[in-house]
């Protein structure tokens, strides 16, 4: 028997890391929002916490950061972010997976010009572009990523610790009008039908890939099934709506366990609340 | 009000230019097991999310328990909930119907809609569990359920909420034999709870054990109506309406035959001048 060209060879790795890597994707994104109900059903500081309070408390630490004009404050409150994850039994690790690097990706395309573009104290000069990069700039770049770093944090924070049914009730008890709360319940369900839908076509499509693909056949695979993957989810979505208006769903979340505040949880939004006060008298 | 549960007169349903439901006239009598037979695309599922109030008429007049169904009537939430609480529907994909977080919060989804009293939901999801053997998947998130698992969970969560009329789209489809054997169980057992039960469906086998009434769509229309035992005889009507099937099996010396019959139909093994028409080596 023949052993395969190189460029065969080549052409069905190209083909098996695409495939495979589009599955993996796939399967990782399912199994992280799987893991984010589990996380929230385990013990830890935050999961013990009144959604309502929580969601709150969450509310204005993000608007601490997004106040924050001091460097070291903004690192504070960072540092705060991540003592309250590991305290709720989330590590570093999987924060710095789930958003620090996917916040420092796209908010650093942003920020990544304005090291230069801002006038200031030139620090460093890039070879053969011969562009400045400044102190104010630097510090504007770390100031956007930092505000955007923390408040992704305390957001996935208050996401990963509530069940997400809990997150909409809190949202409904604190007045956000039935229709908001709806689209979001549906569009957190529809997330999934949709992520189950693109497993499936892919893998049917995979086991019917038998010859190498080169740039232009993967492109126009995903494209196809781009648009395959958006009719089949629509169709899927609409069942599921009929099927929860079959069972009496108006828009509104019913949960069976009320929530009840305790000291802890008054304490916790004390807490939370005073610190953006603080931070605007400070800044006067 | 009369004895019947549904009354459709002259009943049509668009899916924008195709027609699912063409000016349908039939009644559905309280207590009936009612088996809709249709071959797909016949407009079995349509006719079920129509009794179900998730749509509604293109043309001619519904009525749910004699009073006529509109958009605008279900948008009050008491007619609403009435209505709800009365009729339930099994869709055929349980992965739509399986939204929740765990198996306890799918069951006790409906009741929470409907405003049941905390103490009487806990008590009844837990007895609905029981009832249909799956207490030990009570906190498992129902992606991680079998098939069959998932199709009882579907009816858990729909008889918890003890409808008047049961609604459900293929019950059987993609099953293994023993949950399908499963859910035949529970329809056969309506029969004594005087429940009305209407089960679309393509499986022939079953609509002896699952009904007491047929009607058979095709195109959108009633193509015939009878009782289980006069529909399975009547080979014209099957063949008609793409329901008869050939049945397959090997002779001894390897050769394979099919018989297109009635449903009911025996016949003896033989070798004979009669011997029906011969395939060999294909299916």
């Amino acid at each position: 028997m023949c052993a395969p060209s190189p460029v065969v060879g080549r052409h069905r790795q190209s083909r098996r890391r695409f495939a495979d890597r589009f599955a993996d994707d796939l399967t990782r994104a399912l199994a992280r929002a799987f893991d984010a109900e589990a996380t929230s059903a385990q013990r830890g500081l935050l999961q013990g916490l009144d959604p309502r309070f929580k969601l709150v408390s969450m509310l204005s630490l993000i608007l601490c950061a997004v106040l924050a004009q001091s460097l070291t404050l903004l690192a504070g409150l960072f540092l705060l972010a991540v003592a309250l994850a590991t305290l709720s039994g989330i590590s570093p690790a999987r924060l710095g997976q789930q958003v620090w690097l996917a916040v420092l990706i796209f908010t650093g395309v942003i920020a990544l010009p304005s090291i230069v573009i801002v006038p200031g104290e030139p620090v460093w000069q890039v070879p053969w572009l011969h562009w400045t990069v400044t102190l104010q700039g630097l510090r504007s770049a770390t100031f956007l990523i930092g505000r955007a770093e923390t408040s992704a944090t305390f957001a996935l924070l208050l996401v990963l610790t509530t069940p997400w049914m809990h997150v909409l009730k809190a949202m409904r008890a604190l007045g956000v009008p039935v229709v908001v709360v709806a689209i979001l319940g549906m569009t957190h369900r529809y997330i999934f039908v949709l992520l189950q839908t693109a497993m499936q076509m892919f893998e049917a499509r995979r086991s019917r890939i038998m010859a190498p693909m080169d740039g232009a056949q993967r492109r126009s695979l995903v494209m196809a099934a781009a648009g395959m993957l958006l009719a089949k989810s629509f169709q899927l979505s609409s069942e599921v709506h009929l099927a929860m208006v079959s069972r009496g769903y108006r828009g509104e979340v019913h949960l069976l366990h009320d929530f009840h505040a305790r000291w802890r949880d008054w304490c916790v939004l004390l807490v939370a609340l005073s610190l953006p006060a603080a931070i605007l008298w400070s800044q006067r | 009000m009369n004895g019947n549960v549904f009354e459709l007169d002259a009943v049509s349903y668009r899916y924008q230019d195709k027609v699912a439901l063409d000016a349908l006239t039939l009644h559905i009598r309280r207590g009936d097991r009612v088996a809709l037979l249709g071959a797909n695309g016949s407009g079995k599922s349509t006719l079920l999310r129509l009794l179900d109030a998730l749509y509604f008429p293109s043309a001619g007049v519904l009525k749910a328990f004699g009073e006529p169904m509109s958009e605008a009537a279900l948008a009050d939430d008491a007619v609403n909930f009435a209505f709800r609480r009365r009729v339930g529907l099994v869709f055929q994909n349980p992965d739509v119907q399986i939204f929740n977080p765990t198996v306890f919060d799918e069951v006790a989804f409906g009741p929470l809609q409907l405003g049941w009293p905390k103490a009487q939901i806990l008590e009844q999801v837990d007895a609905m569990l029981e009832r249909f053997a799956i207490g030990y998947l009570k906190d498992r998130a129902p992606h991680r359920l079998s098939g069959g698992e998932k199709k009882r969970v579907a009816l858990a969560s729909v008889l918890i909420m003890a409808p008047e009329v049961v609604l459900l789209d293929e019950p059987t489809a993609s099953l293994d034999p023993e949950s399908q054997s499963e859910v035949i169980r529970f329809l056969v057992e309506s029969r004594n709870t005087g429940r009305t039960v209407v089960t679309a469906t393509h499986d022939l086998d079953i609509v002896e054990d699952i009904a007491d009434h047929v009607i058979v769509l095709a195109d959108g229309k009633v193509a015939g109506e009878g009782k289980p035992g006069e529909i399975l005889e009547d080979v014209d009507l099957l063949r008609r309406t793409r329901l008869a099937h050939a049945h397959w099996h090997r002779h001894a010396d390897g050769e394979m035959h099919a018989h297109l019959h009635s449903h009911r139909h025996h016949h003896d093994h033989h070798d004979g001048p009669e011997r029906p028409r011969l395939i060999t080596g294909k299916k």
